[in-house]
C-alpha cells in the first residue's frame, strides 16, 4: 500500500545505519544489510520519526533537481513501501 | 587460479555448546566442545574486532544457549564497540528482566527467540508448559525495548500440524519478523532425519498456510521460510557460497566456513588463538577448499546455477554420497540424485514432481542461512 505524504517514517525497532565513519553506508537490520548510497541514503537518513514523507520528497526534490519531480515522488515513495515491508520502517 | 576473495558480511559466534535443552535436531555438532576449551572474553572481544575490520557487518551470537555465558553482556558491548550489529538466538528460559535491561544496554540489536528449543512435552503439547509461559514472558520484555524481535520456528515432521497454532501464537506476541525453518539435515538432524523429514502432502499444505499467512501479515510481520532442500529441484546456496559471507567461530576458537564443515574428512581448521581471523578467511585450506568454481565438479563448473547455488552444500554431498567435492545430491541433475529420491520415496512411497526452492531476493547483500 502506497503510504501517505502526512506520515513519517521512522525506522523499525533493530534498524539502523552503520557508524558514519564506516567506508560504506548500510542499513542494518535483522538478518541482513541494505548497501545505501546516493538517493537511498538520503532517504534513510531522514527516516527518523521526525520528516514526514511530504517533506523527504521536497528535500530530495531540491537535491536531485535535474530529475523530473514527480518521478522522485514516485521513487521515494515506492523505495520507502518496500522497506516498510521488509520491516525496516514504520510510518508514524 | 583462485577468484577475488570477497570479504565476510556475517561472523557467526557460537559462544558455547551449553545448553539446557536436548533437540534431536540440534545443529551442533555430534562432538560438543567441552566448557574448560571455550574461548575467554578478552579472546572473543578480540575477534569481533577483527572480524569488523575484515569487513564483517553482524555478529550473530548462538550455541548452545548463548545465556550459558555469564560474560554475554561484555560479550556484546564488544561487539558494539567493535561497531557490529549484535543479534543473539535463544531460547529465552535463562533468562530473566533485569539480564534482559543489560543486555539491550550493552547494545543488543535483535533478539531472536526461538520455539525450535521445544521439549519432547512442547513439542507434542505446543501451549500451556512451562517452556511456553516462559517465552511469552520473555518476548513482552523484549518488545519493551526498541530492540528488533524475531520469533523462530524449527518445523518437522513431529510438529508440521502445530503450524497454524505457531501462527497464531507468532500474532498474539506481533514481532516484527516471523522465521519458519525446515529442519537441516546434519549434526542430530541427519541421525534423525527419518523422523524429521516430512511427506510431500505435508510440505504442500504447510506452504500453502504459510503463503497465506505472509499475504495477509504483509507490512506488519515479515513471514519467512525455508523449506527442506530435499524437496527442491536445485539445491540452496549453502551459506550464500563457502568462504563468501560468513564465517563462524565454534566455542573453542576453530574457524569454520559453515557450521556442519567438521563432518568433512581432511579438514582442518585453525585457530583465532594461533592466526588473526584475516588471515585464515584468506589463507586457510578450509575456506579455499570450496571456494570459487575450481574445485566444482564439471557437471557445476559448467551449469549457469552456479554462481547462484554454489553447487550447493558440501556436507549434504559428503553426508549423502561420501564424496565432499560432488554435486549436492539435491540438485535434480547429479547423477546421484537417486540417493535423496530414495529417501523421499521412504518418506512420501509416491514421487510426484518437486516445488522449486524460494529464489533469494537480489537486492540485500546477504542472507545467511537461518537455524
Ligand atoms: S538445537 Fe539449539 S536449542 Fe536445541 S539443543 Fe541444540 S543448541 Fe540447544
Ligand atoms: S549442477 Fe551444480 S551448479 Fe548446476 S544447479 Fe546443480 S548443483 Fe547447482
Amino acid at each position: 500500500m502506497t503510504p501517505e505524504l502526512t506520515k513519517r517514517p521512522r525506522l523499525a525497532p533493530g534498524c539502523r545505519l552503520n557508524e558514519k565513519s564506516q567506508p560504506s553506508r548500510v542499513l542494518l537490520m535483522p538478518e541482513r544489510a541494505l548497501r545505501l548510497n546516493g538517493p537511498s541514503l538520503e532517504i534513510v537518513e531522514r527516516c527518523d520519526g521526525s520528516h514526514t514523507i511530504q517533506q523527504i520528497v521536497a528535500d530530495l526534490q531540491k537535491l536531485y533537481s535535474k530529475a523530473e519531480p514527480q518521478k522522485v515522488q514516485q521513487d521515494i515513495l515506492g523505495y520507502l513501501e518496500r522497506l516498510q515491508e521488509q520491516r525496516a520502517l514504520d510510518f508514524e | 587460479m583462485h577468484a577475488p576473495i570477497s570479504n565476510p558480511l556475517a561472523l557467526v559466534a557460537e559462544l558455547t555448546h551449553r545448553c539446557p535443552l536436548h533437540c534431536v535436531y540440534c545443529s551442533n555438532p555430534l562432538e560438543l566442545t567441552a566448557r574448560s576449551r571455550e574461548l575467554s572474553t578478552a579472546s572473543w572481544a578480540r575477534v569481533l574486532r577483527e572480524a569488523a575490520e575484515l569487513g564483517v557487518l553482524q555478529a550473530d551470537f548462538t550455541g548452545g544457549e548463548p545465556l550459558a555465558r555469564p560474560d554475554l553482556t561484555e560479550i556484546i558491548r564488544a561487539a558494539r564497540a567493535a561497531g557490529l550489529y549484535a543479534s543473539m538466538i535463544t531460547s529465552g528460559l535463562p533468562l530473566d528482566e533485569k539480564r534482559l535491561d543489560e543486555l539491550v544496554a550493552a547494545g543488543l540489536d535483535h533478539f531472536q527467540l526461538s520455539f525450535q528449543g521445544a521439549e519432547e512435552e512442547a513439542a507434542r503439547e505446543f501451549s500451556g508448559t512451562r517452556t511456553h509461559a516462559q517465552k511469552l514472558r520473555v518476548a513482552e520484555w523484549v518488545k519493551r525495548h526498541r530492540i528488533a524481535l524475531t520469533l523462530n520456528f524449527v518445523i518437522h515432521r513431529q510438529n508440521l500440524h502445530q503450524l497454524e497454532d505457531m501462527i497464531a501464537l507468532t500474532e498474539k506476541i506481533g514481532p516484527g519478523r516471523v522465521e519458519f525453518a525446515h529442519v537441516q539435515y546434519y549434526g542430530w538432524a541427519f541421525a534423525n532425519r527419518e523422523r524429521l523429514l516430512p511427506t510431500r502432502e505435508q510440505l504442500d499444505r504447510s506452504l500453502e498456510i504459510l503463503k497465506k499467512a505472509e499475504e495477509r501479515l504483509r507490512g506488519r510481520i515479515k513471514v519467512e521460510y525455508v523449506v527442506p532442500d530435499y524437496y527442491a529441484k536445485y539445491p540452496k546456496p549453502c551459506m550464500g557460497g563457502w568462504g563468501r559471507k560468513v564465517i563462524l567461530v565454534k566455542p573453542d576458537g576453530d574457524v569454520l566456513p559453515c557450521h556442519a564443515a567438521n563432518v568433512l574428512p581432511g579438514m582442518t581448521f585453525e585457530n583465532v588463538e594461533k592466526r588473526s581471523l584475516k588471515q585464515i578467511w584468506e589463507e586457510s585450506d578450509a575456506f579455499q577448499k570450496f571456494r570459487g568454481v575450481d574445485w566444482m565438479p564439471d557437471l557445476c563448473r559448467t551449469c549457469d546455477r552456479r554462481d547462484q547455488d554454489f553447487g550447493g552444500c558440501r556436507c549434504q554431498a559428503f553426508l549423502l554420497t561420501q564424496d565432499a567435492a560432488a554435486t549436492d545430491p539435491v540438485c535434480s541433475l547429479s547423477a546421484q540424485r537417486g540417493v535423496v529420491d530414495a529417501i523421499l520415496r521412504d518418506v512420501n512411497r509416491s514421487n510426484a514432481a518437486a516445488p522449486e526452492a524460494a529464489a533469494p531476493e537480489p537486492e540485500w547483500l546477504y542472507r545467511p542461512n537461518p537455524a
